[in-house]
């Protein structure tokens, strides 16, 4: 008769190469046995799992859909400082064919890119389309508006200190009665810009908090319900690691859902909202597609959520699972 | 295979459970371990299996002292022995077979190599057929058989079972005994703890007999 030797599974053994790369595969399946198996079980819950999931998605969803908004804001303010005007209203008795020759002696200069020659009657059409005071205008036996150079700058001239002296040669030209400029309004726009940007970086923080204490509150629940079966694991021969690997997966994948789930959210609020958005930009002459969110910025969210789901059940896992060897 | 050497065990506020106890257990022995509920008997197995400590003294299993033993290596330590329980400690919301797997997945067998084991330990018990069953739809003697599976599913050296038929009928009780004889005759060292003294003294067995937590009588290693 063979006596069995105390001949434990798996106790570790001298490491040799292709031993260690059974072992790396053997790790590797048992990983996804435990993602598997925590999937599985989130599934067979489906409510409670959903409940979670929204919870999660929501406070991803409404961070995420502000970096949509200030992206989008970003575009359209690097529109308008790339395409920073001068409008260039000349004097009242200055005819189209004076303005021409005035538009070729600006266009020889080098901060200048190109520059539109808007005639009186185009200058009176377009009042009339966009003021809604055609009526009025009617009553006028003679069009009171002068004729206009619209320069667009190039991006180099639009520094302060290159700006202002070109500005006030143009103005001091004789055929020149005003200016009017936008360059001003954007640099302010993006100053904007930059404080909005940290208010929603400030807002991500807090609700990526929230998120860390919802999958972590869930987290505790399910350990609470599961000490049986965490208590019969350990003793049939579980590692800590086993046991907390599992919740560690549903936290991941509570994170992740949830941050499938906000991406949905935000792109159907960008499809839902870019009809509007390309009539509001048609008032003001521009083209303009509302922007989703770029690739990046979707690798950013889902690592982003699945992280925080590892975290919030590594948290709970921590203070509660509560893993002696000596149950 | 099992050594005890002057061990104590001393639960807070409930005096000593195990006292002064000494005894050896060879690799390969089966044993029957008495006494009156309180003796000790539960106790004296769960310090094997490391889910309690001795207050004092040395326990040694395979020539190793458990004290000895770091924290982190008491999951393989686990493996090494099977463990059958008076409740069986079932999943209820697991099938038959996924209970017996445990042991294996727990130990990060492949999934393959573990159905092929499941299958052979549920046949020795008999119950091949129950295999996607729920736990809670079987027999009492079956529940039991199940748990018997899952201590026997990664051929540990060692068997612990504490009052396994306690539940069970005089027949269904026979049944589980004749399978602890099969697992003795392949070389497995097995102590099952029992107050059933009329049976364990017709079968001829080695018998520890615990009184308020002392050694009181051992019929020897023959
Ligand atoms: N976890 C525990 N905490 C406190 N006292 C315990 C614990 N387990 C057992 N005891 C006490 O130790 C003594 C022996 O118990 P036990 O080993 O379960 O005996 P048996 O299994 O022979 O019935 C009893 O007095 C019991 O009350
Ligand atoms: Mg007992």
């Amino acid at each position: 008769m063979t006596r069995r030797r105390f001949q434990p599974v798996n106790r570790r053994r001298p490491r040799s190469p292709g031993l260690s790369r059974r072992r790396l595969s053997a790790w590797l399946e048992q990983h996804r046995e435990s993602a598997l198996e925590s999937l599985w079980r989130m599934l067979r819950q489906p409510l409670a799992t959903l409940m979670t999931v929204a919870a999660v998605a929501i406070a991803l969803a409404l961070p995420t859909a502000l970096v949509v908004v200030l992206d989008n804001l970003r575009t359209l303010g690097g529109d308008w400082q790339r395409s920073a005007a001068v409008s260039v209203f000349l004097a009242q008795d200055l005819d189209e064919a004076e303005g021409a020759r005035l538009r070729e002696r600006i266009a020889q200069r080098p901060e200048v890119a190109t520059v539109a020659l808007i005639s009186r009657a185009e200058g009176l059409a377009e009042f009339r389309a966009y003021s809604g005071l055609g009526g009025a205008l009617d009553q006028l036996n003679e069009n009171p508006l002068p004729v206009v150079l619209e320069l667009q700058l190039h991006p180099s001239a639009l520094e302060p200190t290159h700006l202002t002296p070109f500005l006030a040669t143009i103005e001091a030209l004789p055929e020149v009665a005003f200016l009017r400029e936008d360059a001003q309004w954007a640099q302010r726009f993006q100053a904007i810009l930059g404080l909005l940007r940290a208010g929603v970086a400030l807002l991500a923080l807090l609700l990526g908090l929230g998120v860390l204490l919802v999958i972590g509150n869930t987290i505790r629940l399910e350990i609470e319900n599961r000490r049986d079966e965490i208590h019969i694991m350990s003793l049939v021969g579980a590692t800590n690691s086993f046991a907390r690997r599992r919740f560690l997966y549903s936290g991941a994948w509570y994170g992740l859902l949830g941050g499938l789930l906000a991406w949905l959210l935000v792109t159907l609020m960008v499809w839902l909202l870019a009809d509007q958005a390309a009539s509001l930009a048609n008032l003001y002459h521009r083209s303009f597609a509302l922007q989703g969110l770029g690739v990046a910025d979707v690798a950013t969210l889902f690592a982003g959520s699945a992280l925080l789901g590892i975290l919030g059940s590594w948290i709970a896992v921590g203070r509660h699972l509560g893993l002696s060897d000596d149950i | 295979m099992i050594r005890f050497e002057h061990v104590n065990k001393r639960y807070p506020q409930r005096g000593e459970a195990l006292k002064d106890l000494s005894l050896e257990l060879a690799a390969g022995e089966m044993a029957f371990l008495t006494g009156h509920s309180g003796a000790g008997k539960s106790t004296l197995l769960k310090l094997i299996g490391l889910i309690e400590r001795p207050s004092r003294g040395r326990i040694l299993v395979d020539g190793r002292s458990l004290g000895d033993l770091p924290r982190r290596r008491i999951p393989y330590h686990r493996r090494g022995i099977g463990m059958i329980f008076q409740d069986h400690r079932l999943l209820n919301d697991r099938t038959v077979s996924e209970n017996v797997a445990l042991p294996l997945v727990v130990a990060g067998m492949a999934r393959r190599e573990v159905g092929r084991r499941v299958r052979a330990a549920l046949d020795q018990v008999g119950l091949l057929a129950l295999e996607r069953a729920q736990p809670i739809a079987l027999s009492a003697g079956e529940q039991q058989r199940v748990g018997i599976a899952r201590a026997v599913v990664a051929r540990p050296p060692i068997i612990l079972a504490d009052e396994p038929t306690g539940n069970l009928d005089p027949d269904l009780s026979s049944e589980i005994y004749a399978l602890f004889e099969r697992f003795h005759e392949v070389g497995v060292t097995l102590l099952i703890a029992t107050h059933d003294q009329e049976r364990v003294s017709r079968m001829a067995y080695r018998i520890l007999r615990l009184h308020q937590g002392r050694l009181v009588a051992d019929s020897g290693n023959w």
